[in-house]
């Protein structure tokens, strides 16, 4: 790794955003995939992708500060890099920690040009909070490992050309100890992608069927059997990647925005409006100054670790308040509307922050556990084997 | 914006926790409350004068270090923490309208005995709602129903209505002792904060600063809420630190209890708060020093904010310490009862959300 001084991260940051500024301004209002594929490979041939990666796996081998420099330029755009954003923060950094050599070879540099799309199969239906107790299959067959069960929430899975996937592979054994990660082919015929509607209404996610998908025995990620840890590493990437950067993205019922609303409207004569609108700035600005001291901090050289939790459960709490106190003020419209429905989209949004990436009761042991190191609750299901457990809403035989 | 201690106040916060652990632990805390004197002369003495608090904020030229509001309240922080019994936070009131009002002579006249420690000083906070002094024929009338330390300060800076009805607030200074002065020290649910009703029945006082002080007084509330926000902010870091150890060791059904759901998530709501409620006291104390127009939102933002949370977590501090939190010997309720106080020492919390709500152009 290279470091660079002072001076020369400031031109670096002045030649990132010059190359940012003149690659965006050519980008149509609305980019789609082939678009998305065309700046990450324009991106990567800048030198701008895989900026802290080894250089022998398609990065270029410099430093944090570099990274940090380039983030910072790269925040006053909008990059139509979101399709890759999986691949990039979490895929990758697993395959760079624990991946061996040639699946790092292989992998790293087609994701960097934006020639492959990842995407990361974990949860399941009996598998949510919990995510160990999943119920998904690989048995071993000759060199190949044979896969069936189902996957649910798996962002970016129809543009996926790979994926990250966490299945059992000894159920004789407790939860934790026999499940392995593997590499999949997207375009495997056994690999189903169904959209799922969720909600709001729209197609956000899918859920992924396997039916008999035949995985070489290279593709195993880390150790078989080994694969809880290279997932709770994969997992530590989201928290911090959704809860930091979600607090980028504008607010549909901001203080602002809904202040601006209750005078166009002469509802700020209401003193329970008023009242509402007081409490939604107490924790939208509090929110905002815990935001701006965490990134202090972390320029300060103190790593926010599990803290990250904080801002994901003030953030998920804020997004349902906003929407809430929203519609409160501006009344039955925001339901009822023949308009483009701003409060009712977020009305709808709003649990999928607080669900989305562990839920808020996850979030509270998190750091109950982990920031207040408070001693955690009893497991019953440590040492039990798998196959003995009950799991999600299926209970066994026996108890009925 | 900076919302960070710099390393000197760091350094600052360090010496005066260590000093307040040696010199006023809690058992001290707890003789000086249950006595009759409102704080101890000697711990004072040492406070202003070994480590300079009183003068901290008092310009060079006056006598005092000429620090900015952010060092004060890494200081204050540490004494809200430790619930020191002392007459720092009514000094730093009086050192805020005395600076507010701009009056250079009364600024050379006073200062430097209230930045050696020598004079006690207050500043009797107006409070919507509450009656008022009144200047009439050259002297103080009327009263002023709560001033923090006003039994024992040599001297008040009093905020005074300048004639009848709604004419404009002017600050004066009056001597702890001056003839007419009524002073009767009240029940307070603090002990560690003594307050007084000051009655003015003729009562000679000096004028400071132009004939309508509005402006001053205004700034002088601001800093105040600034400055209280410091000491909640410790105080409510000592709650939770408090609740969370005893949430390690105290063990129920044979578990310890912070491995209950019920309590871990409660601990991790007011970590939550902890952590936000941080954020908004440094930016008030940063909007002091350096941004003046950011200061009249920051500072009623940080008493809406901050009031509320340091109650509640020190309220839910005292429940799930169980039956012990309860009782006298537990330092619990000095903690419940200082944070209820605090809440109410500037004026009720619609009070404060009123001045909120007039700042972010709520009020049509």
């Amino acid at each position: 790794m290279t470091s660079t001084s002072p001076p020369d991260i400031d031109e670096y940051r002045r030649t990132a955003r010059a190359w940012l500024e003149s690659r965006t301004a050519g980008l149509p209002p609305d980019p789609g995939l082939d678009d998305a594929r065309a700046f990450m490979a324009d991106l990567y041939d800048a030198g701008y992708s895989g900026i802290t990666w080894p250089v022998e796996y398609g990065g270029q081998g410099l430093s944090a500060a570099e990274e940090r420099a380039f983030q910072q330029a790269a925040s006053d755009f909008t990059l139509p890099v979101g399709v890759f954003g999986i691949g990039l923060g979490m895929c990758g950094p697993t395959l760079l920690s624990i991946g061996t050599e040639e699946q790092k070879r292989r992998y790293l540099p087609p994701l960097l040009r934006g020639e492959e799309i990842w995407c990361q199969m974990f949860s399941e239906p009996g598998a949510g909070s919990d995510v160990a107790s999943l119920q998904t299959r690989a048995v071993r067959d000759g060199d190949h490992w044979v896969v069936n069960g189902q996957k649910v929430w798996t962002s970016v899975a129809r543009q996926a050309d790979r994926g990250l996937l966490i299945a059992r592979t000894d159920p004789d054994v407790p939860k934790h100890q026999g499940i392995t990660m593997f590499v999949i082919d997207m375009h495997d015929p056994g690999v189903t992608v169904r959209p799922l509607r969720d909600m709001t209404g729209e197609s956000h996610f899918n859920e992924i069927f396997f039916d008999d998908v035949r995985v070489p025995a290279e593709n195993v990620v880390g150790e078989v059997n080994g694969g809880w840890s290279a997932a709770v590493t994969t997992l530590l990437h989201e928290r911090v990647s959704i809860g930091m950067g979600a607090a980028r993205t504008e607010r549909p019922a901001s203080f602002a925005a809904l202040r601006r609303a209750a005078a166009e409207r002469g509802l700020l004569a209401d003193p329970a409006v008023r009242e509402r609108l007081v409490d939604l700035y107490l924790r939208e600005r509090a929110f905002d100054l815990l935001n701006a001291k965490m990134s202090q901090e972390v320029k300060a050289g103190i790593q926010p670790g599990a803290r990250g939790s904080v801002v994901k459960l003030l953030l998920a709490d804020l997004t349902l308040d906003g929407a809430d106190a929203a519609s409160e003020i501006l009344g039955p419209d925001t339901v009822a509307h023949d308009d483009e429905g701003r409060i009712a989209r977020a009305l709808a949004w709003g649990p999928g922050m607080a669900l989305g990436g562990g839920t808020n009761e996850i979030m509270r042991n998190i750091i109950g556990d982990r920031v207040l190191g408070l001693p955690r609750e009893p497991q019953v299901d440590r040492a039990v084997p798998f196959k003995d457990l009950k799991v999600g809403t299926q209970a066994k035989e026996a108890d009925r | 914006m900076r919302l960070i201690p710099t390393e000197e106040q760091r350094d600052l916060a360090a010496a005066v926790r260590a000093f307040l652990a040696d010199h006023a632990p809690m058992a001290e805390v707890r003789r000086v409350a249950e006595s009759d004197a409102s704080y101890d002369a000697r711990l004072w003495e040492r406070l202003s004068g070994e480590l300079g608090l009183a003068g901290l904020i008092v310009p060079e030229e006056y006598g005092g270090s000429g620090a900015g509001h952010a060092d004060l309240a890494a200081a204050l922080e540490e004494l809200g923490a430790a619930l020191t019994p002392s007459p720092l936070l009514a000094t730093v009131l009086a050192t805020g309208a005395l600076l507010a009002s701009g009056d250079g002579a009364a600024a050379k006249d006073l200062l430097p005995g209230i930045a050696s420690g020598a004079t006690v000083a207050t500043f009797t906070v107006p409070v919507p709602g509450d009656p008022r002094a009144r200047l009439r024929d050259g002297a103080l009338h009327g009263t002023a129903p709560r001033v923090l330390n006003g039994a024992d300060a040599g001297l008040v800076v009093v905020a005074a209505a300048t004639g009848e009805g709604d004419s404009p607030l002017g600050l004066f200074a009056v001597e702890g002792d001056a003839a007419g002065l009524t002073r009767t020290p009240l029940n307070v649910l603090d002990l560690t904060r003594p307050q007084a009703r000051l009655d003015f029945d003729g009562v000679p006082a000096r004028r400071i600063g132009p004939g309508d002080a509005g402006e001053a007084v205004a700034r002088a509330l601001d800093l105040a809420a600034v400055a209280l926000a410091a000491e909640q902010l410790g105080g409510m870091r000592r709650c939770l630190d408090a609740i969370v150890e005893y949430a390690k060791l105290r063990v129920q059904f044979g578990r310890y209890v912070g491995s209950f759901q019920g309590v871990k998530h409660r601990l991790a709501d007011m970590h939550c708060v902890l952590e936000q409620a941080e954020a908004v006291a440094r930016h008030a104390a940063w909007a002091a020093d350096e941004a003046p127009g950011e200061l009249p939102v920051a500072a009623a933002f940080a008493q809406s904010y901050l009031g509320r949370a340091y109650f509640q977590v020190a309220r839910d501090h005292l429940l799930l310490h169980g039956g012990i939190g309860f009782t006298w010997e537990h330092d619990a309720h000095l903690y419940y009862k200082r944070a209820k106080g605090d809440e109410l020492l500037l004026g009720a919390p619609r009070h404060h959300r009123a001045r909120l709500a007039e700042r972010l152009g709520l009020l049509v």
